[in-house]
Order: C-alpha cells, then structure tokens, then sequence
C-alpha cells in the first residue's frame, strides 16, 4: 500500500507538465455523461414548489443518510448547501457531480464525481433534504448558526414510545438526505457524493440502505409487500389526493408564524424498525393474519371484500367478537382510530445481513412525511406502541425527525428562505495586520500544478479579478473544495497569481505573491 | 407487552383454520373448491381420496361465513374455518380417513348450516385414526394441572419475595429473584395473556412510554440491583407500595388461572412463544439487564415448552413421529448446552457468557424453534 501509493506521489511529480496538458485535453475533449441531460422518461424534475422524493411514486431502492454539521461556520452550511443543491440538480438529471465529473478531470486531480454511476440511467433518482433540531440549537440550546429563532415549534426529537429501544448511532442528525431510485447503485452514488463534499462541514452520522419500497405514493402503483410477507400501504396518502395532502403532509403557510420558511414543506420521520423475523416466521398464517388484520394473499381486510374495501371494524365473527381483532394492527393504526389522522409513508425493507445471533438483521425503514409530527404523528405511534399486536415481532431501533424545506427553483438552493433576511456578523479571518483578500467566492477547483508543492492551495477571486491560492485563516482552515479542507501551516503558504481567463480550466500561473500571513 | 393470547374453548377438536403452504393454485392440484354465497355452499366434488385433503373456501356471499366438514353423525366436527368475511378466501386443510362425511357452509355463522354429503375414497395412505383425540385431552388436562402448580408456587415464593425485599433483606432477596420468577417465566404465555397483570407485572424499562408508572419485578430487579449512577433507591415507603403490589396482581394472576382449560393449539403455539421469548429476550440478555439473570429465565422458558411438548407427545406420536423424535432430540441439545452453564443452584450470569457461548445458545434455540413451530399443526390436522 505504502509503496504504490508513493509510487503515485513519485509519478504525478515528474509528470506535472504532462498532466496538465492532458488535464486540458481532457477537458476539452468533451464533456461525456457530464455535460448530457439524460431522456426525460426516467428523469425526475428536481426543481419545483415541493421537493422531490415526498409524492413521487415511490422509486424501488433507497439511500438515507443523516448528517451532523461540524462546522460552528454559517456561511459553510450556506455554502454546503449550494453546492449539494447543484450536485442534487446534476445528479437527478443523469448527469455527474462538478465541473468535470467522473471521467474528464485534471489527470493528477482526484475525480470530481466517484463514477460509479458514469453510464447509469438516473431511474428516478429524488434527492430530498432535511433540516434536524441539532441544526436549529444544539443539546445544551445554543443557536449554533442564529436559526433558532426560526425554528418550528414541533420540530422536536421524539418523546420516548412504550418498546423503544433506540440506537443512539442510527437516530438524530442534524441535516438528512433521502435519495431513491429505481436503481441501487445510483441510489448509493448520489449520498456517496454528498457526504463526499460535505466532508469537512458534515459528518455522516448514519445511514441505511433500503431495498424494495414497502408503500405506494401513487394509485397507479401496486401495494408491495413487506418482509412479514403483507402488504404494506394500502391506505396510504399518495400523490392523487389533493386534499389529503394539503391536510395531512404540505406545511401551510400559517401553520408556524415563526417557520414561515416551511410553507410548503413538510417533516421527515424516520423510524427503524427492526421485525422478529425467525419468530415471525414460526407464527401460524391464522395468526398472522389475525396481527395485521388483513388476508395475507390479496390484503383484502379480515371483514370481507378486497384489498382497497373499506374494513368494517365492528363486523362480528364466532363468539360476537370483531373479525378484526382489537389489537390487530390495521385497527390501531386506521385513520378511523387515530382522530383521522393520514401520514403519507414512503418506507422501505431493509436488511442489513445478520446479527451475531444468527438472526437476520432486517426490518422496514419507516419514513412518514407528515404535516406536523407532534400533531400527527406522535399521537399515532403512542397508540401503535401501546396497543399494536405486531409489536410482538417488532422492535424500534433507531429514530429521527427532520424539517423538510419546500422545493427549490433553478439558481436558488434548498432551504434559502431559512437563511435569507438574517444578518449574521461574519468572524473576520485572523491573519494579523495582513492584506485580506476579500472573498468573493470559492472556486470549486484545486490544482497541483506545482512541482514539490508542500500543500494543495485553494483557488479564490481576487478584487483585481485575478485568481489566488490563498488561505483564509491560519488557525483554523477555511479553504474547501469538495469538502475537504486545504491550506495548513504559514510555512507552506505560497500564494499564486493568475489572470482570469475565458476558460476556468486555464491552470493557474506560478508566479509569487506576497503572502498575507507574514 | 404481548397481545393477549385468545382463549379459544376447542378441546377434542381436529381442525385447522389456516392454509397450508401451498404454491400452486390451479385446479389440478386436487383441491376442492367450495363458493359460499348467502344461500347456498356449491362444493366443486363430491368426493376426494383419502389423506390431506384441502377445501378451498371462497365466500361470495354477502355475510361473514363458515365451513366445516362433518363426520357422518352430522355432529363431530372434523375441521373448521370460520371468519371469513365476505370475498375472502381461506383454505382448510384436513387428514381425512375414508369414510362419508358432510361438508356444511354457514353462511351468517348460524344454524346447522347448508350441508352436502361428501366421499373419502381409501387412497392406500395411511391417516391417523384411533383415540388422537382422547390423547390430546389427557394432554391439556396435564398441562391445565401444570399451570395451577406453577402458579401456586409463584404466588408462595412471591410473598417470600416481597417480605424480604420489604423488611431490607436485600442479599435474601436477591437470592429468591431468579428462583422465584421461574414459576413466572415457565408459563409466561399464559401469565402474558391477561393483558392488564402483564404490564403492571413484568414490564421492562424500555417498554415503558413517556410518563407511565413502572412496577412489578423488573422495577425492583433495578432497585436491588442499581446502576452506579443517576439512580435514586426507593424509599421504605416505595418499596413496601411495589411489594404489595407484586403480591396483589401474582394473587389475581393466580385466581384467573384456576378457571382456565387448553386445547392443543393453546399448548403447540404456547411452547412456541415461549421458545420465541427466549429467543427474543433472554438470549440477548435484555429480559434482566440489571440482575443478569437471564439463563435462569431461560430455562424456565425451556421447560415451560418442554412439559407442553411432552403432554402433547403421546398425540404427536401417533400423527408424526418422526417430529417428535426431532424435538426430543433437540430439547436434549438445547439442555445439555445449558447445563454447561450451571453454576451451584442456579446460572452463570449473562455478563459472564462469552459471545461464542450466547451464539451457540442461539443457534440451538432457532434449531429447536423451527420444528416446534410445526407442532401444533402437526398434533391438530
């Protein structure tokens, strides 16, 4: 390991002005994937007033991560933001991550896209963001990043429920990312790369894979099956009900004065429910039915008809009592037992191999999106914890809530209203009495154009219009480039001036600046 | 919290109300189908040969139905599906002797139903006959006298229990824990079935929501056993309110057994949630996190399934002998491999079990717990 990787140091030394002139050539020479939109039949739009991935019929394969913010740095996270905004809009589009993508980048530069997904169609791919309420104040209530006062008054880590019994490893997060796809490698590629360019600013807290959806969104979609072998959804919200959705998932714009940003959005639960798979599978077809209430075959109610009647829960059976059961979970977890209440499920089956038992390590990954969690939501899984047959067989192992902000146009990025009209004082970057190059943006590209250089640089405008290397604080290292921090010790520091060009592919020029920390 | 397991009085009954594992649906598998309608049970065959046979039962009528095939004094009942609700379809599957029968739907679930004749031909396969039935009922009467046994017991060495733990004699009472909640743990499906003792008995810590009292064993398994922080001991007061408590729902439990009988279903499937228990929460040492008691609950456990397999067994013999050899064989192993665990009276605790020893202890109970799932069906077609 330690030799091919100095072996790879070795070469793109001597080979500098060679891979700079392949990395032009490259570049040039077409743009590949990267610059194609995909056909439009399995591409799903990323732009609108709600975000996509919430009513979208519900694609075969998910990807969840949730995120802790690192970073005490607002402008990060804006600037986080922005840029997995425009890697959302590229990769829900078929096309790659960057300037350059997976394949036509500098010869000696890392790729901007991981590639694994270079030649797949997007199959559906949605990409939908969430906002924590670590994001909002942190555990010991400090307005990490002067959001607090726009927090939504229900965005709330859930109360305790009768079985929890959560992994604090895969519940929480401070930002959220839910991408699905028909395709699992696809579904993978897109958080591979979020994290990718969040480094430095996020951390991945969790994440779960989930494979075969386990409700529909849509009437023109059949009801899946989940992994106790029933189907799962049947009365779910999906995108035709108008009226359900405005109700029950779409945030209104008078819902919370202080959430105003929300209009439009909705919350994420994400609950991990890991089922008793072996045991279950020992239960007679007789009693399983009875837990869920519903014929395992056609998922017609046990009171009669198909799967989409309506159940009649007061029709009696032998001994006066209801063909469905009372503690049947159809019953308990009917809208007609919970004041009404819908929430739009959108899970997925999971199994994540075995556990040390021997036992499948797998369950369903519940998402709900829901208009308010504590009105809606917390009320329904109280009910379900306490009275739910199938609790038997399942166990809750992970858990987290998520506001989930409107959709976004072209040019904005996702979660803008939260952060706009709010001035926060910017720390000024310490680096003594020097000239400080006034930022106007980070370019997202880096070079190591020089031969021995100690350290990578950063590559910022300049007011003269020019390009730099430069770092913006000594102690504390500033300069990202998909995600990744550069610029370190003031020893290293060897600032390079470049004249704008008409191609932001143009390398930068080698000649010296004077360096701002000396 | 388990649901509360139903009480179903059909002793000496032979029936199954669920299908079996068929895959095939097409008409050529032999199956008879039978269409319920409000007035009338067409049955697609008059007749069948001898062995499994399975009635296809679809209700086309507009009320909840039933099915049954009779024997041939119009009485007996062979087997039943009951509850299907208008448009469902249930399979009943039977061991049928030759011999004439009747077929009966009961549309409304009243009356004697609207009754066919119906054949078994003789199909050279062998059907258990003979006096299954008077099998089975001795069997349930052994376990009916178990259960009233185990909970007499439960109910003297609760009071001990509790005298201890409220007179301070916490050394003493400790030693009782364990010992005294195997009486518990042997007939947990039973004691589980009344769904309002349950909770205020045996509930975890993680079972509790937000807010919700916390009583019975597990409340005071922490007391005696407490964290090294953020835990505040019960006062004098406290404990002598939980012991009483202990004392009064272990008296009801007691009460409320003496009036209950099984059938062979309640004992098949009551062996199988037992071994489910162990599995789910003794082997993964959740059931005692703070005492780590959990091999005693798990033996307890085992031998609850064990005495409803062995009061089974004679039945059992007579319709699948060779599944009783199997689970002769692997309550053995799964025993022998607690033994290993012995340590004085009682158990090694679970903390001091090395991984290897708890996946070995698992992967016995799944070896046991897979074909134990099939004894009820095995004993009741």
């Amino acid at each position: 390991m330690s030799l091919s990787r100095r072996r790879f140091l070795h070469l793109a030394g001597v080979g500098t002005a060679g891979a700079a002139a392949a990395t032009v050539s490259g570049s040039l020479a077409g743009c590949g994937r990267n610059g194609e939109a995909a056909a439009t039949a399995d591409v799903v739009d990323y732009y609108g007033s709600h975000q996509a991935g919430i009513v979208t019929p519900a694609q075969d394969r998910l990807h969840f991560a949730a995120f802790d913010v690192i970073t005490e740095s607002r402008d990060d996270l804006i600037q986080l933001l922005q840029e997995w905004t425009n890697a959302a809009a590229k990769m829900t589009s078929g096309r790659d991550v960057g300037e350059f993508g997976a394949m036509d980048g500098p010869y000696i530069a890392p790729p901007e896209d991981t590639g694994e997904a270079y030649g797949l169609r997007p199959a559906r791919l949605t990409i939908t963001f969430g906002f924590g309420p670590g994001l909002f104040e942190d555990q010991d209530g400090n307005d990490r990043f002067g959001l607090a006062a726009r927090r939504p008054a229900v965005l709330a880590t859930l109360p305790h429920f009768a079985g929890d019994n959560l992994d604090p490893a895969r519940s929480g997060g401070d930002l959220c990312v839910q991408a699905c796809s028909d395709d699992p490698q696809v579904a993978v590629h897109a958080i591979r790369n979020l994290a990718r360019i969040g480094f430095g600013t996020t951390a991945v807290r969790w994440s779960q894979l989930g494979f075969g959806r386990t409700s529909s969104t849509s009437d023109a979609q059949a009801t899946p099956r989940n992994l106790f072998g029933f189907k799962d959804g049947t009365s779910n919200v999906k995108a035709e009900h108008d009226d359900l959705l405005d109700r029950f998932v779409w945030v209104g714009d008078d819902d919370d004065p202080a959430a105003g940003w929300l209009t439009g959005g909705s919350y994420l639960v994400a609950r991990r429910v890991s089922m008793r798979i072996e045991t279950w599978d020992r239960t007679s077809l007789q009693e399983q039915e009875a837990i869920i209430g519903r014929d395992k075959k056609e998922g017609a109610p046990l009171s009669g008809g198909k799967e989409f009647t309506t159940p009649d829960f007061q029709l009696p059976g032998a001994g006066n009592a209801p063909l469905i059961a009372g503690d049947a979970h159809l019953r308990v977890a009917h809208p007609a037992q919970n004041n009404g209440t819908h929430i739009l499920r959108r899970g997925y089956n999971f199994t994540d191999g075995s556990n040390g038992l021997g036992n499948l390590d797998a369950g369903l990954f519940f998402i709900a999106y829901t208009r308010d969690p504590l009105q809606h939501f917390v009320p329904l899984q109280t009910n379900l914890a306490r009275n739910d047959a199938l609790n038997e067989y399942i166990q809750h192992t992970g858990s987290a809530v998520f506001a989930v902000p409107p959709g976004v146009t072209a040019g904005d990025f996702i979660g803008s209203p939260l952060f706009a009209g709010v001035t926060v004082a910017v720390v000024a970057p310490k680096i003594g009495a020097a000239p400080t190059p006034p930022w106007t943006r980070l370019m997202r590209w880096r070079l190591r154009l020089l031969a021995g250089a100690p350290s990578p640089r950063c590559c910022a405008q300049t007011p003269a219009g020019g390009w730099a290397w430069a770092c913006r604080s000594r102690s504390r290292p500033a300069c990202r480039w998909r995600g990744r921090s550069w610029c370190g010790a003031s020893s290293t520091w060897q600032p390079t001036v470049r004249q704008r060009s008409s191609s932001r592919r143009s390398p930068c020029s080698t000649s010296r600046w004077p360096s701002p920390l000396n | 919290m388990r649901s509360p397991t139903p009480i179903v009085a059909l002793a000496g009954l032979l029936l199954v109300g669920a299908a079996c594992t068929k895959n095939d649906t097409d008409s050529a598998s032999g199956n008879v189908k039978v269409r319920s309608t409000d007035d009338a049970c067409e049955v697609s065959a008059a007749a069948a040969p001898s062995g499994n046979v399975v009635f296809e039962v679809t209700n086309d009528g507009s009320e909840v139905t039933e099915f049954y095939l009779l024997a041939d004094d119009g009485l007996r009942i062979i087997g039943e599906v009951e509850n299907i609700g208008p448009g469902i379809s249930r399979n009943l599957v039977v061991q049928a002797a030759p011999g004439g029968y009747f077929t009966a739907c009961k549309p409304g679930m009243v009356g004697d139903g609207i009754r066919s004749a119906f054949t078994v031909s003789d199909s050279g396969r062998e059907v258990a006959t003979g006096d299954v039935a008077d099998l089975i009922a001795t069997g349930t009467e052994q376990y009916r006298l178990y259960v009233r046994d185990q909970v007499g017991q439960l109910v003297a060495k609760t009071q001990q229990f509790a005298d201890l733990y409220t007179a301070g004699s916490d050394d003493e009472a400790r030693a009782l824990y364990a010992d005294a909640r195997t009486h518990w743990e042997r007939i947990e499906p039973v004691a589980e079935s009344f769904g309002d003792l349950d909770p205020k008995l045996d509930l975890r810590e993680a079972d509790l929501e937000a807010g919700q009292a916390w009583t019975g064993w597990h409340a005071i398994e922490k007391d005696l056993w407490p964290p090294a922080s953020d835990y505040t001991p019960f006062t004098a007061d406290e404990r002598t309110a939980l012991a009483d408590l202990l004392v009064v729902d272990t008296t009801d439990l007691s009460a409320r057994v003496q009036e209950l009988t099984y059938d062979a279903t309640q004992l098949g499937n009551g062996a199988k949630e037992l071994l489910d228990e162990v599995a789910t929460g003794k082997v993964t040492g959740e059931e005692e996190i703070w005492s780590h008691t959990d091999l005693w609950d798990f033996q307890a456990n085992v031998d609850g399934a064990r005495i409803a397999f062995e009061n089974l067994q004679p039945a059992l013999e007579t319709k699948d002998p060779d599944l009783a050899t199997t689970l002769t064989e692997r309550f053995t192993a799964l025993q022998q491999l607690l033994d290993r665990h012995r340590d004085g009276e009682g158990f090694q605790l679970y903390t001091e079990l090395s991984t290897a020893e708890i996946k070995a202890l698992a992967d016995a109970v799944n070896a046991l717990s897979e074909p134990l799932a099939e004894l009820t069906a095995a004993v009741v077609l």
